[in-house]
């Protein structure tokens, strides 16, 4: 990181209300929804220089900056993106989204549906990633922003910057899918199963309508995030950190803590159960599940990018199992084979999935080049 | 978007003569772009390079020039049959493994091969080993124990082994020191510049 790359400092959220009903792939309409989300640096005179930031799982419309001065934690991508960082806010105007059945103030299943009064619970539709690609070019519109520079995204937030690319070719100039995957494989929906299957068996989560009970489904909630976490780290990594290290010393011959492992995971596990929302973490993994943008095409990947006309950087990380290079190499084929701009790096790293959020030097290099050729195509 | 391009090294603009305008080109081993960003400005070529190394994929995208980081050994799957109509692989053939499979995979996925590499045959190298040392040069820069390059190969190797495979001799060029080299290029000539095609 350049020594003089500094945060974008305090920030706030702002909202966004949509009265215009939502079509969504699964075939309910969404009537009105809000967004919630932030923004960082200027839009240019000629609007040309914004860059849309998709989330993951269990991120948010919080990348960057602190929400005070003795906030201790900053948004969640704020390594990338500051004055001076590789998405760098002197030159770009970064927009951070929630995405549509979130649990960080985009209406979401912990929202209050307006028609009843009550939480939507167990009654909120499943949301697509093209669901949410039209709702984040509705917040476009709102924004004045016609052409993203970039749309930018790390795993679930790959996938949705590759379907802008296919569903709004022109309206996309750059789009930058690190750590993800055209689709998911058999084992990762059945990670997502296991994960979903811990949440709606606890009886805590009540079918989906925990709200009304003032119940909250802890255990299966940390279930999931306990199995996600191990999936999100490699062995390497995850032996370089924790071993066997036991907390204290000796082995108790019982089933409490006692591998320094155990703790991290219990504790990680938690600390999420804490704030996010079981319906949330279902949703978000059927978001997953159901991600394929080549099955309009007959299951074809090329025939699905023809018309994308945005630059590619496409990036994976060599101890990520989660989302393998192999699942990259996939979306990199088919782009070539569509005759598409494409770069392609394969980042040497011990961080696993997580590695999208981490400083691996050729990682912070890698992006620090694009984004200047980002900047100086957009004349940003 | 075309930025201004250096002028090329020597044996790289031997290379892109060779390049017709408008063509499609793949640059096996890119480096760190040099090639391929003078081809986009000069000749509106569209263009993919292949290198192992982070670090030149990292120079390439600053170069604008599309790169995809990937090992040569393991073949060119990323690359349909027929793709393109110029392979490039310059003055790295001599240091692979897979020496016979990258020649007839860069003949899958493209029209025209063109391969360079340093002609083992080059007499300061004879005289070299007359002396009874391996061959050191500004070509072959490296020591017995630690170059890269495990399949030297002289004129005459390198045509038996495009007739093994029924492929096609287009065009050759023998250089040293930047300069053509017509008469005896085995004993004469230190680079050595090939364009194949299927027979």
């Amino acid at each position: 990181m350049s020594s003089n790359a500094s945060s974008v400092g305090i920030v706030s959220a702002q909202r966004a209300l949509f009265e215009t009903p939502l079509p969504l792939a699964g075939g309910t309409v969404l009537p009105s929804y809000e967004l919630v989300f932030e923004t960082y640096g200027q839009l240019n005179a000629a609007r040309s220089n914004a860059i849309l930031i998709c989330h993951a799982l269990s991120g948010h419309h919080h990348v960057a900056g602190r929400y005070s001065e003795d906030d201790k934690a900053a948004g969640w991508w704020d390594n990338m993106i500051g004055p001076g960082k590789p998405i760098d806010t002197n030159r770009f105007f970064v927009v951070g989204v929630n995405n549509l059945g979130g649990c960080h103030g985009s209406t979401g299943p912990s929202s209050i549906d307006p028609a009843s009064g009550q939480p939507w619970g167990s009654r909120f539709p499943v949301v697509t990633v093209p669901d949410w690609v039209t709702a984040q070019a509705r917040l476009a519109d709102r924004l004045g922003v016609e052409r993203w520079a970039a749309v930018i995204g790390g795993s679930l937030g790959g996938m949705q910057a590759l379907q802008w690319s296919i569903n709004y070719p022109e309206r996309v100039a750059n789009a930058l899918v690190i750590a993800s995957a055209p689709k998911l494989s058999a084992q990762n929906i059945a990670f997502n199963d296991v994960a979903r299957q811990a949440i709606i068996t606890d009886p805590d989560f009540c079918g989906g309508d925990f709200y009304a009970q003032g119940t909250i489904p802890r255990r299966g909630l940390r279930l999931a995030r306990m199995l996600g976490h191990i999936t999100y780290l490699s062995d390497d990594g995850m032996g370089e950190k924790f071993g066997r290290m036991l907390r204290s010393g000796e082995y108790k011959f019982g089933y409490d803590v006692e591998f320094e492992i155990e703790s991290y995971l219990r504790y990680q596990g938690d600390k999420f159960s804490d704030y996010f929302d079981a319906n949330t973490y279902l949703l978000m993994t059927k978001a997953l599940d159901y991600f394929d943008p080549a099955k309009d095409y007959g299951g074809d990947l090329v025939a699905a990018l023809q018309h994308a006309t945005a630059n590619f950087l496409v990036a994976s990380f060599t101890s990520d199992w989660r989302f393998s290079p192999e699942r990259s190499r996939e979306t990199v084929k088919a782009l070539i084979a569509a005759g598409k701009r494409v770069a392609y790096a394969e980042i040497e790293s011990v961080h696993g999935h997580d590695a999208f959020l981490m400083t691996d030097e050729p990682y912070i290099n890698l992006m620090r080049a694009y984004l200047q050729r980002v900047a100086v195509e957009v004349a940003a | 978007m075309s930025q201004p391009v250096s002028a090329l090294r020597p044996d790289l603009q031997m290379i892109a003569d060779w390049v017709s305008p408008g063509s499609r080109v793949l640059d096996l081993g890119c480096g760190e772009g040099d090639l391929l960003a003078w081809l986009q400005a000069h000749k509106q070529v569209s263009a993919y390079g292949v290198d192992f190394d982070v670090n030149n994929v990292v120079r390439c995208v600053a170069a604008n020039v599309n790169a995809i980081q990937g090992d040569l050994e393991a073949g060119l799957a990323e690359f349909a049959d027929q793709r393109f109509d110029h392979v490039v692989l310059s003055q790295t053939i001599q240091a692979m493994h897979n020496t016979e499979q990258i020649l007839l995979e860069m003949l899958r996925v493209g029209r025209e091969a063109i391969v360079t590499f340093p002609n083992f045959g080059y007499w300061e190298n004879r005289w070299q080993i007359l002396k009874g040392r391996m061959p050191v040069s500004d070509d072959m820069p490296y020591q017995w124990y630690n170059t890269p390059n495990i399949h030297w190969c002289m004129l005459g190797d390198f045509d038996e082994l495009c007739a093994k495979n029924g492929l096609r001799v287009v065009e050759r060029v023998v250089m040293t020191g930047g300069r053509r080299v017509t008469f005896l290029p085995n004993l004469r000539g230190s680079l050595a510049f090939y364009r194949v095609t299927r027979g």
